[in-house]
C-alpha cells in the first residue's frame, strides 16, 4: 500500500509535458529518430520547439519542426533558450504526427557533445479517447 | 599531524558564518520549486502563524491540471455551451489544430476560476489590512480578494476574473467567495463550461508553516446538476522568500507563430 501511495503520490506531481494540448494527433505508439541540423530553436509559450533539416529514406531533405513544453517546465528539466544554436548537430527522438507531415513532439535529443536532453513526451501515451460526451 | 582543536573550531564557525550567506544567494527567474521540496515530508514543520497566508506557493506539477476534470453531469444549457468548445484533452479532446480554447489559440485571459484549476503554478499572497492579493505567475496576473466586509455586489457586470470577498473561518482557514464572472472562459482544457451564475468558493487551509491546501468547490446549477470540488486539498509547499517568478505569458505573437510552425501542419483531415 506504501509502494502504491507513493506511486501515485509521483504520478500526481510529475509534470505533464504537454500541458495545453493532448496528443490527439501525434502517433504516440512509435517513435522515430532523426540525425540532422539544427535551423532554429524557439524559446516560447505556449511549446517551444526545434526545427532542424533531415533527410528522409528517399535522401530528400526535410525541415522538421518538434515541440516540447513551455519555457517553465523545461527550464525545469535543465533546458535553456540557450541549448541549441543554428547549424548544432541533432539526434531527435520524436512522435510524429499522423498525417505524414513533418511535424513531431520530442521524446529526446542527442546533442553533439554527447549530452542527452529529456523532452518528456511518453511512449505509448494514450491518445484521448474521441468518444463523445454523454 | 594533529590540527589543533582551536583551528577546528574556527573552521567550524567560518563555514557556519559562510552557510547562512549561501542560504540567501539570490536567484532570478525561478520556474518553481524543485520536485524534491514538493515532496518532502512538511510533517516536523514549525506551527501554522495566525490568520497569515503570506508568501509563494507552489503545487508542483499537481498545479498545472492539464487533462481538465470530470465534472458532474451536465444541464441542458451546458451541452448548448459547451457544443462550440472544441477542447485539446477530455473526452471531447479534438486534433491540435481543430482545438479553439480561447486561452491557448488566441491569449484570451484564463479567467476565473479556471485561474486556480489549471495552470495553477506558483503564486504568491499579499496580505494588506483591507485586501488579500494573489499575483499570480501564470499569465502574470493579479486577483483582489476584498476582507473589509463588504457584501458581494449584486447583478454585477461580468468580468474575467469575477469579484471576490474573503474572510478567516479560523485562524488557518481562509475562504474566499466568488461572484460575477464571464462565461468566455472555460473551466478546464477539457472544455467544461460554466454559467454567469456560477458561485467558487476557494478554501486556504495553513496546515503548517509550510504547507497549505486548496480546495476548490463549484455551484453552478446553471450548467452542473450538482455542486463539485475540482480541487480538493491540493497540497501547496511554501517556496523561500527570495524565490522570483518566472515569466509566463500568452503572447499572441509566439502563439500565431507556433500555430504556423506546429499547430496548422497538424491537419488530419
Amino acid at each position: 500500500m506504501k509502494v502504491l501511495c507513493a506511486f501515485l503520490f509521483v504520478v500526481a506531481v510529475s509534470v505533464p509535458v504537454i500541458a495545453h494540448h493532448g496528443t490527439a494527433s501525434f502517433d504516440t505508439s512509435k517513435v522515430v529518430t532523426l540525425k540532422g541540423t539544427v535551423t532554429d530553436w524557439i524559446w516560447a509559450n505556449p511549446h517551444c520547439f526545434l526545427k532542424f533539416d533531415a533527410k528522409d529514406d528517399t535522401g530528400a531533405v526535410r525541415n522538421w519542426a518538434v515541440e516540447v513544453s513551455n519555457p517553465t517546465d523545461m527550464t525545469k528539466r535543465g533546458w535553456s533558450r540557450l541549448s541549441f544554436k543554428v547549424g548544432d548537430q541533432v539526434t531527435v527522438s520524436l512522435q510524429a504526427v499522423k498525417n505524414g507531415a513533418p511535424i513531431g513532439r520530442l521524446t529526446k535529443v542527442l546533442l553533439a557533445d554527447g549530452s542527452q536532453l529529456g523532452g518528456g513526451a511518453e511512449v505509448g501515451t494514450a491518445p484521448a479517447p474521441a468518444a463523445a460526451r454523454p | 599531524m594533529r590540527i589543533p582543536v582551536r583551528h577546528i573550531t574556527l573552521v567550524a564557525f567560518v563555514i557556519a558564518l559562510g552557510l547562512p550567506q549561501l542560504a540567501r544567494a539570490q536567484e532570478w527567474n525561478s520556474a518553481g520549486l524543485p520536485d524534491s521540496a514538493i515532496r518532502a515530508p512538511k510533517t516536523n514543520a514549525a506551527p501554522a502563524p495566525m490568520r497569515d497566508i503570506a508568501g509563494i506557493w507552489d503545487a508542483g506539477g499537481a498545479g498545472i491540471g492539464g487533462p481538465g476534470y470530470e465534472s458532474p453531469p451536465w444541464t441542458d444549457w451546458a451541452k448548448q455551451k459547451a457544443s462550440t468548445f472544441k477542447p485539446g484533452n477530455g473526452p471531447r479532446a479534438v486534433y491540435e489544430n481543430d482545438i479553439n480554447d480561447p486561452l491557448s489559440t488566441v491569449c484570451d485571459p484564463t479567467g476565473f476560476p479556471r485561474q486556480v484549476l489549471y495552470e495553477t503554478r506558483p503564486f504568491q499572497i499579499v496580505q494588506t489590512p483591507n485586501q488579500v492579493l494573489i499575483l499570480y505567475m501564470f499569465e502574470r496576473r493579479w486577483r483582489v480578494i476584498w476582507t473589509d466586509g463588504r457584501p458581494l455586489p449584486k447583478d454585477p457586470d461580468p468580468r474575467w476574473y469575477g469579484y471576490s470577498v474573503g474572510h478567516w473561518e479560523d485562524d488557518n482557514t481562509f475562504v474566499v467567495n466568488t461572484i460575477g464572472t464571464d462565461e468566455r472562459s472555460w473551466l478546464d482544457n477539457a472544455g467544461n463550461p460554466h454559467s454567469g451564475d456560477l458561485k467558487v468558493e476557494e478554501r486556504y487551509h495553513r496546515v503548517n508553516h509550510d504547507l497549505m491546501e486548496l480546495t476548490v468547490t463549484l455551484d453552478d446549477p446553471k450548467a452542473y446538476t450538482r455542486p463539485w470540488t475540482p480541487r480538493n486539498r491540493m497540497p501547496l509547499t511554501l517556496a523561500p522568500v527570495n524565490f522570483d517568478m518566472m515569466e509566463m505569458i500568452c503572447s499572441p505573437t509566439e502563439v500565431m507563430d507556433f500555430r504556423k510552425n506546429i499547430s496548422d501542419r497538424t491537419n488530419n483531415k
